[in-house]
C-alpha cells in the first residue's frame, strides 16, 4: 500500500498525500499550481479548453496522450507525467513551434479555447511527424471547440507547424530523464489516498482490483471518468470510494485469441478502435466519431459497457458482433452474451462485488456483412440519437444469420428480434429489407428528446437497414458522407 | 509580417497579428478567473427558478446559510438601489425575483461562500414552494394574447396590399426561425473589490463596461463616479456580455459592498447557458406579390419573435430584422411588421446581427419561394430583384441604396465560383446517385452599418505619449477577440509613424474613457478608430505647432515619417523629438472624441437614414444530403466579401471566415429544444452542437473586394466585418434547400426552416416526396 499519489508536473516530481478522491485536474492546476493557462470552457469534457497532455510509460517508451483536465480525477496521474500549455515554451521563454505556427497563422482570437487547440497539435506532433491530411487534423482537433475562427486558420497552422521542426523542444531533449523519472514512480503497490474520510484506490494488479471491488461493493469504479467525471462536475455528486483501473496491466491488455480479439476493461477507445477496425471497419470509425482523440484516450470500451447507458455507441456493435463479456468476483469468473448484461435501463447483471474483466469479440464469419452506423446532430464528438449495428450472414442470395442492434432506441441497447425473424433465412433482396423496415415498430418505440424525435428515430432505423442493403449489394452507389467514403469492407 | 520596407510595423492595411496572439497560444493572457484571488475572496453562485412562471408563496433559506462555508445569503431585499437591470430601463427586468418567477433559470437569491464549489452545493438547498400560473413558452402560444415586451415596429412604403392585388402571382407562407446560444468559450464572470467609501471597482467580462458601472451604481444606490468597471479581454462574446454581463456583475458588487470582501460570479457552463438570453427565435407569416418573371411587386412579412420574459434588447432587435427583410432586394410596395412577443422563457438578447439575419432569411425565403413558383434558379430571381438604379433605390424605411456593390459581387462570384458549371454537374450527379444528392446555393449579404439607437453611435478615447516616446493607447472598445484592440493601435501606429510596438494597448476601464457604447453594431472599429485617430491628432498638431517654434520652420514642412518627425531639411528620431516637446512643457495626452455623421431615424414615422453605410458579402455554397437520414456535409464554399480598404487583412479574414462557420452551425446544427414545463436541454456542449472543425466546409475558398474603399468618410475607409460575415452562411440553408428539393424534382420549394438539423432535412425530404407522389 502506497498513501501518496505521484507524478510529474513538467518534470517536478508531485507527492500528494490527502487529496479529494474526485479532485479534478483542471481544478488542481487552477487552484493547488497556479497554473491558470489551462482553461475551463464547459467542465464536461467537450469543448477541449481545459486540453492537456499526459505521458506515460509504455513498452519502455512514453506515450503522449491529449486528455480532458476537467474530468480526469487527479489521482489518474499517478505515475504519469502533465504537461500544460505553460509547459511548452522553452526555459528562455521562446513560443514552441505549435505555438508559433498558431501566431503566425493568426489561429487564435478571443484566445480561450488557444490553451486547448495547442495541446491538441503538440500532442498531434507526437505521434505524427509529418502534416497529416485535413481529415487527421480535423480528427485530432474534434475535441476542441473554437467559436470565433471557424477553424480554417487553426488547420493552417496544423500544417505550418511541421515546417518549425515541432519535435525540436525541451520536452524532447528531456526524454530519457522523464523516462527514468517515471521509471522510479512505477510500482506494484496499491496506491491509497484520503481526504476527509473520502478515499481514492488505484490498484495495480487485478488481484488487488478484485479484492478492493469485494471490500468496497458501493466504490465507484473509475476507468477514463469520461461519464463518472460528469457525475461530479454537473450531478456534485460525492463518491465516498473510487477505485481506479487503470493502472491494472491485466486490464490494458488487447490480445488476438483463438475466441477472437480480447479487449480489457481498462482498454481505451484509442487503442481498441484500432484493433477492432482491423476486422470491423465500422467500428474503428464509430469510435473514432463518438468521442474526441482526449475523450478515446480516456474512455474504454469496458465503462463504455459497464455504464450500459441506452445511448452507449460501443454495446449494440458489440453485440452485432457477438461479443462475450466477462466479469469477475474475487478469484470468480463469469462470462456471458453481451447483451444478456443489459436487463433494464439502470439495471446491469452486475453482483455486488463484481467488476468487468474483459470483453471478447469474435472475428467475423465467412460470409458476415457488418456495419455499425452512427446518427447524430453533428458528425464528430456527438452523443448519437440513433447507432444501428448490423451483421448480416449471407450464404449464397440467402441470409443465414442476422444479428442486429440498435442504440437509442429503447431504454437498453437492444437487438431487433423482428427484423432479425424476417430477414433470416429470406432472400438478401430489397423487397426483404423492406419488409423488415415495417417489423422495425415491433421491436422499438423510441422516445422523443433533445436529441431526436422518436418519428426520426424510427425512420432513421428502418432506413439504416435500406443503407445496409444498398452498400452490400450496390457497391457503386455512393452512401458515405464522412469517414472512409470508399467502403472498406464487403 | 509583411510590412513595407522602410516602414513602420503594424502600419494601418498590413495584416497584423492578433496583439495578445503570443499570450494566448501560451496561456499567459490573463481572464478574470485567472486574475490572482484576493485573500478572503468570496464565491457566488445564484439559487435559481424551477418553473417558467409562478408566484413564490414561500422562500425557505435556512439550509443554505447553514451550508458548509457559507458567508452570507442574499435576495432582493438586500439591495440598496434598484433591483433592476433593465438595459433599455424599462425597469422589466429585477436582478432577484421578488415576489414571482418568470423563466425556469431566474435567479432567486444568490449564496456566498468560501469555495465556489460550497456556494454551489448550497445554492440547491433552498427550499422555495411555488404556485404554478399559466406560462407562454413558445411563439405560437403567446401571439393570441399576443402580449408584448415592448413597441413593435411596423415599416410602409407604398401599398403592398395593392400591389399583391393586381400581381399577376402571389403566395404566402410561414417561416420558423431557431434561436442560437452565444457558446462563448469564456463564460459569464465578474470580480469585485470593495473600495473606500462608497466606491467599487469590477472586473467584468462585458462588451459595455459603461453600461456595468450604470447598473453597479443604481443596484448600489451610488453615483456613477463611485464604480469603476474594467476589462482587458473577454473569451468570446458575440453579443452574449452586450447586456448579459449586467447580472453577474452587479450582484458581485451587491455583495463586495455588503460583505467587505472581494467577490467573484462565475456559473458552470450548464447555469450561464439557463440563465442568459440567446439569439431570438422567429416565426415569419410571408405574403409576396410577383410577377410572371418573378419580379417582386409587393410584400407583407410580420415577423414575430420570442422575447422571453423581459424586454432586454429586443426592440432593436427586432427592429433590425425589419430593416434586413429586404436583404439586396428592392421592395416597390411593402409592410413589414414586428411582434416582439412576451414568453416565460430565458430573455432573448443581442447576438451576431442583432435580428439582422432573421431578417434577412425571411427575404431570401421569398425570393426562393418565386423561384420555385417560376421554375428559375434562386440566382436569377436574385440578380432580377436587387437594389437599383433610380426608384429602385428605396429601402422600405427610405434610405436609398446608391452603389451596385450587391450585383458586382454577386456577378463576380457567379463566375469566380462557376455556378452554372457546378449547377450542371450537379444535376447530373443528383440524377445517377440515389442516396446522396447535392446542393447549390450563392446569396448574397447587405448588413446596415450604425446602431439604430442614434446615441450610441460615439465613442471616446485617451492617448498619452511619455517623455520616452512610449504611447498608451486607451478607448472605450472592447476586446473580445475581434481584433479591435490591435486595429486601433495601428491606427494610432500610423498617425504617429510609429512601430506599433511602441503603442501599449490597455485594458478598457470607465476610469479612463466615460460614457462609451457598447463594443456592438459591428461599428468597434469604426468609432473607436476614429476616436483614437482625433486623439492622436490633437497631439500631433501640437506637436507641429511646438516643432514650427523651435525649430523655427513653417507647418507644412514638418513631417512624421516612420520612427522619426522631419522638420524642415532635419529628421529628428520620434523618442527624442517627444523628449524635446516634454521639456518645452507640450501637453502629451489627449481625449478625441468622435461621432457618426448622417444618421438619422425617425421612429415613429419609420423613416430615416439609420445607416451608415452597408457592408456587402456573397457566399455559394454546396452541399450533400444523405437522404437516408438527413445528414450533410458542406462540400465547398466561395466568399467575396467587402471590407473596404481593410484595417488588417488578416483579422478582416477572420472575422469572415469565423462569422461564417458560426453562421452556418445556427442554421444547421445548433438546436435549442426546451421541455414542455419550460426547461432548456440543451445546456452545454454535449446536448448543444456548435460545429466542431471536422464540420468546416472541405473547400473554404475566402477572399476579400480588394481596392474598393468605403465611399463614406470612415477610419481610413475601412468597412465594418464583424457582423455581416454570419449572414453569408444563408447559403448553406439554401444550398440545403436545393439539395432536398431535387428528390420532388425541383417541381416544389422545400420550405426547409432553421435549424436544418438531420432530422429537419430528413422530415422535409419525406413531405416532399410524399407531397410530390401526391401530386
Amino acid at each position: 500500500m502506497r498513501n501518496a499519489i505521484r507524478f510529474l508536473l513538467r518534470s517536478e516530481a508531485r507527492v500528494l498525500r490527502s487529496v479529494d478522491p474526485t479532485m479534478t485536474v483542471l481544478d488542481y492546476l487552477r487552484q493547488v499550481e497556479g497554473l491558470v493557462g489551462t482553461k475551463e470552457g464547459c467542465n464536461e469534457g467537450d469543448c477541449g479548453a481545459c486540453t492537456v497532455t499526459r505521458v506515460r510509460l509504455v513498452d519502455g517508451g512514453l506515450r503522449y496522450e491529449a486528455v480532458n483536465a476537467c474530468i480526469q480525477f487527479v489521482g489518474t496521474l499517478d505515475g504519469c507525467q502533465l504537461l500544460t500549455v505553460e509547459h511548452l515554451s522553452s526555459r528562455d521563454d521562446r513560443l514552441h513551434p505549435v505555438q508559433q505556427a498558431m501566431v503566425d497563422c493568426h489561429g487564435s482570437q478571443c484566445g480561450f479555447c488557444t490553451p486547448g487547440f495547442v495541446m491538441s497539435l503538440f500532442a498531434l506532433t507526437r505521434h505524427t511527424d509529418h502534416a497529416p491530411d485535413d481529415a487527421a487534423i480535423d480528427d485530432a482537433l474534434a475535441g476542441n471547440l473554437c467559436r470565433c475562427t471557424g477553424y480554417a486558420p487553426i488547420v493552417r497552422a496544423a500544417k505550418r507547424m511541421y515546417d518549425l521542426d515541432p519535435r525540436a523542444d525541451e520536452i524532447t531533449a528531456r526524454e530519457a530523464e522523464t523516462i527514468s523519472a517515471l521509471r522510479a514512480l512505477a510500482d506494484d503497490e496499491t496506491v491509497s489516498v484520503e481526504k476527509d474520510r473520502r478515499r481514492f484506490f488505484a490498484p495495480a494488479t487485478v488481484e488487488a482490483l478484485a479484492d478492493l471491488v469485494l471490500a468496497h461493493p458501493d466504490a465507484t469504479i473509475v476507468a477514463g471518468s469520461t461519464d463518472v467525471g460528469l457525475w461530479v462536475t454537473k450531478q456534485m455528486r460525492r463518491p465516498a470510494t473510487v477505485i481506479y483501473v487503470g493502472r491494472v496491466p491485466a486490464l490494458a491488455r488487447l490480445a488476438e485469441t483463438a475466441e477472437g480479439l480480447e479487449i480489457g476493461a481498462a482498454v481505451t477507445y484509442t487503442d481498441a478502435a484500432a484493433a477492432l477496425a482491423r476486422y470491423y471497419p465500422d467500428m474503428g470509425e464509430v469510435i473514432r466519431r463518438l468521442g474526441s482523440v482526449p475523450i478515446r484516450n480516456a474512455g474504454t470500451i469496458g465503462g463504455n459497457v459497464a455504464n450500459a447507458s441506452p445511448i452507449g455507441d460501443s454495446p449494440p456493435m458489440l453485440i452485432a458482433a457477438g461479443a462475450t463479456l466477462h466479469l469477475r468476483c474475487g478469484a470468480k469468473r463469469r462470462a456471458m452474451p453481451i447483451e444478456d448484461f443489459f436487463i433494464d435501463y439502470g439495471k446491469q447483471d452486475r453482483q455486488s462485488g463484481e467488476f468487468v474483466e474483459k470483453i471478447v469479440v469474435p472475428v467475423p464469419a465467412q460470409g458476415t456483412r457488418f456495419r455499425a452506423y452512427k446518427i447524430s446532430k453533428r458528425f464528430d464528438q456527438d452523443i448519437s440519437a440513433v447507432l444501428g449495428a448490423f451483421a448480416v450472414r449471407l450464404e449464397g442470395e440467402t441470409v443465414a444469420e442476422a444479428r442486429i442492434a440498435y442504440g437509442g432506441m429503447a431504454a437498453t441497447p437492444k437487438r431487433a428480434r423482428a427484423v432479425e425473424a424476417r430477414l433470416t433465412g429470406a432472400a438478401w433482396t430489397e423487397a426483404t429489407v423492406r419488409a423488415a423496415m415495417v417489423d422495425l415498430p415491433q421491436d422499438f418505440q423510441p422516445i422523443t428528446d433533445w436529441r431526436a424525435s422518436a418519428e426520426y428515430r424510427l425512420r432513421t432505423a428502418q432506413n439504416l437497414l435500406l443503407r445496409l442493403f444498398i452498400e452490400t449489394s450496390d457497391p457503386n452507389t455512393e452512401t458515405r458522407l464522412v469517414g472512409d467514403r470508399e467502403i472498406a469492407h464487403a | 509580417m509583411l510590412d513595407r520596407p522602410g516602414a513602420i510595423t503594424g502600419a494601418v492595411s498590413t495584416p497584423r497579428q492578433h496583439d495578445s496572439g503570443h499570450k494566448h497560444v501560451a496561456g499567459r493572457a490573463i481572464y478574470i478567473d485567472d486574475m490572482p484571488e484576493p485573500p478572503g475572496l468570496l464565491h457566488v453562485y445564484f439559487g435559481t427558478s424551477s418553473e417558467a412562471h409562478a408566484r413564490i408563496a414561500a422562500l425557505d433559506l435556512a439550509p443554505v446559510r447553514a451550508a458548509e462555508g457559507v458567508a452570507a445569503v442574499f435576495t432582493a431585499a438586500d439591495i440598496p438601489g434598484e433591483n433592476d437591470i433593465s438595459p433599455t430601463h424599462r425597469h422589466d427586468e429585477p436582478i432577484l425575483a421578488t415576489d414571482a418567477v418568470h423563466f425556469a433559470g431566474q435567479p432567486i437569491f444568490a449564496v456566498a461562500a468560501r469555495t465556489r464549489d460550497q456556494a454551489r452545493r448550497a445554492a440547491r438547498l433552498a427550499n422555495v414552494t411555488y404556485e404554478p400560473l399559466a406560462a407562454a413558452l413558445s411563439i405560437e402560444a403567446a401571439k393570441p394574447a399576443g402580449a408584448m415586451v415592448t413597441e413593435p415596429l411596423t415599416l410602409v412604403r407604398g401599398d403592398a396590399d395593392a400591389a399583391m392585388g393586381t400581381a399577376p402571382r402571389s403566395l404566402t407562407g410561414q417561416m420558423r426561425i431557431g434561436g442560437q446560444d452565444h457558446f462563448y468559450l469564456e463564460g459569464q464572470i465578474a470580480l469585485a473589490l470593495p473600495g473606500e467609501d462608497d466606491e467599487v471597482t469590477v472586473y467584468s467580462s462585458t462588451q459595455h463596461p459603461s453600461e456595468i458601472q450604470i447598473m453597479v451604481a443604481q443596484t448600489l444606490d451610488v453615483p456613477a463616479n463611485a464604480v469603476t468597471v474594467e476589462v482587458r479581454r473577454m473569451g468570446g462574446a458575440f453579443g452574449g456580455k452586450e447586456t448579459q454581463g449586467n447580472l453577474f456583475a452587479v450582484v458581485a458588487a451587491l455583495v463586495a459592498k455588503k460583505t467587505g470582501r472581494a467577490a467573484k460570479v462565475r456559473p458552470d457552463r450548464d447555469d450561464d447557458m439557463i440563465i442568459t438570453g440567446k439569439r431570438h427565435d422567429f416565426l415569419v407569416d410571408y405574403a409576396v406579390g410577383f410577377d410572371d418573371d418573378g419580379r417582386i411587386m409587393g410584400v407583407d412579412m410580420t415577423y414575430a419573435a420570442r422575447c422571453g420574459w423581459s424586454s432586454d434588447l429586443s426592440g432593436p432587435v427586432t427592429d433590425r430584422s425589419l430593416f434586413h427583410a429586404d436583404n439586396c432586394y428592392f421592395y416597390p410596395h411593402v409592410r413589414l411588421a414586428s411582434q416582439p412577443l412576451k414568453t416565460n422563457t430565458v430573455s432573448n438578447t443581442a447576438f451576431r446581427g442583432f435580428g439582422g439575419p432573421q431578417g434577412m432569411l425571411g427575404g431570401e425565403r421569398l425570393i426562393e419561394e418565386i423561384a420555385f413558383a417560376t421554375t428559375k434558379d434562386p440566382l436569377e430571381i436574385r440578380k432580377l430583384n436587387l437594389y437599383g438604379p433610380g426608384e429602385r433605390s428605396l429601402t422600405p424605411y427610405h434610405q436609398a441604396v446608391e452603389e451596385t456593390t450587391a450585383r458586382d459581387i454577386i456577378e463576380t462570384l457567379e463566375g469566380s465560383s462557376d455556378y452554372w458549371m457546378r449547377r450542371e454537374e450537379i444535376d447530373a450527379y443528383n440524377s445517377r446517385s440515389r442516396v446522396l444528392k447535392r446542393g447549390l446555393a450563392l446569396t448574397p449579404v447587405k448588413f446596415g452599418i450604425a446602431f439604430t439607437a442614434t446615441h450610441y453611435n460615439q465613442a471616446g478615447a485617451l492617448v498619452h505619449i511619455y517623455r520616452d516616446g512610449s504611447i498608451h493607447l486607451n478607448h472605450g472598445g472592447t476586446e473580445m477577440g475581434q481584433g479591435l484592440y490591435v486595429k486601433v493601435a495601428q491606427v494610432v501606429a500610423e498617425e504617429f509613424q510609429v512601430d506599433i510596438d511602441r503603442v501599449r494597448i490597455t485594458a478598457t476601464t470607465t476610469g479612463k474613457v466615460p460614457n462609451t457604447s457598447a463594443t456592438a453594431a459591428s461599428a468597434g472599429s469604426d468609432l473607436n478608430g476614429m476616436a483614437a485617430q482625433a486623439a492622436a491628432r490633437t497631439i500631433k498638431n501640437r506637436l507641429i505647432a511646438f516643432a514650427a517654434e523651435a525649430w523655427d520652420v513653417p507647418p507644412d514642412q514638418i513631417a512624421f515619417l516612420p520612427g522619426r518627425v522631419r522638420i524642415g531639411q532635419q529628421d529628428v528620431p520620434f523618442a527624442k523629438f517627444i523628449g524635446r516637446a516634454y521639456m518645452a512643457r507640450i501637453s502629451l495626452s489627449s481625449t478625441g472624441f468622435y461621432k457618426t455623421p448622417k444618421i438619422h431615424w425617425d421612429r415613429a414615422k419609420g423613416r430615416g437614414r439609420p445607416f451608415h453605410y452597408f457592408a456587402y458579402g456573397a457566399a455559394c455554397s454546396e452541399v450533400c444530403v444523405d437522404t437516408l437520414t438527413g445528414e450533410y456535409k458542406v462540400e465547398r464554399v466561395d466568399i467575396l466579401h467587402d471590407v473596404g480598404n481593410s484595417l488588417n487583412p488578416a483579422v478582416d479574414m477572420g472575422q469572415i471566415e469565423g462569422g461564417f462557420v458560426q453562421g452556418m452551425g445556427w442554421l444547421t446544427t445548433e438546436e435549442l429544444w426546451w421541455d414542455d414545463k419550460g426547461h432548456l436541454r440543451t445546456h452545454a456542449p454535449s446536448t448543444y452542437k456548435i460545429p466542431a472543425c471536422g464540420d468546416r466546409p472541405r473547400v473554404f475558398n475566402v477572399r476579400m473586394v480588394h481596392g474598393v474603399r468605403n465611399s463614406e468618410e470612415t477610419i481610413y475607409r475601412s468597412k465594418a466585418v464583424g457582423e455581416p460575415p454570419l449572414m453569408l452562411a444563408i447559403s448553406v440553408l439554401h444550398a440545403l434547400s436545393d439539395a432536398v428539393a431535387s428528390v420532388a424534382g425541383h417541381r416544389l420549394c422545400p420550405r426547409l426552416d432553421p435549424p436544418a438539423t438531420p432530422e429537419r432535412v430528413l422530415q422535409t425530404i419525406d413531405r416532399l416526396r410524399a407531397e410530390d407522389a401526391a401530386a
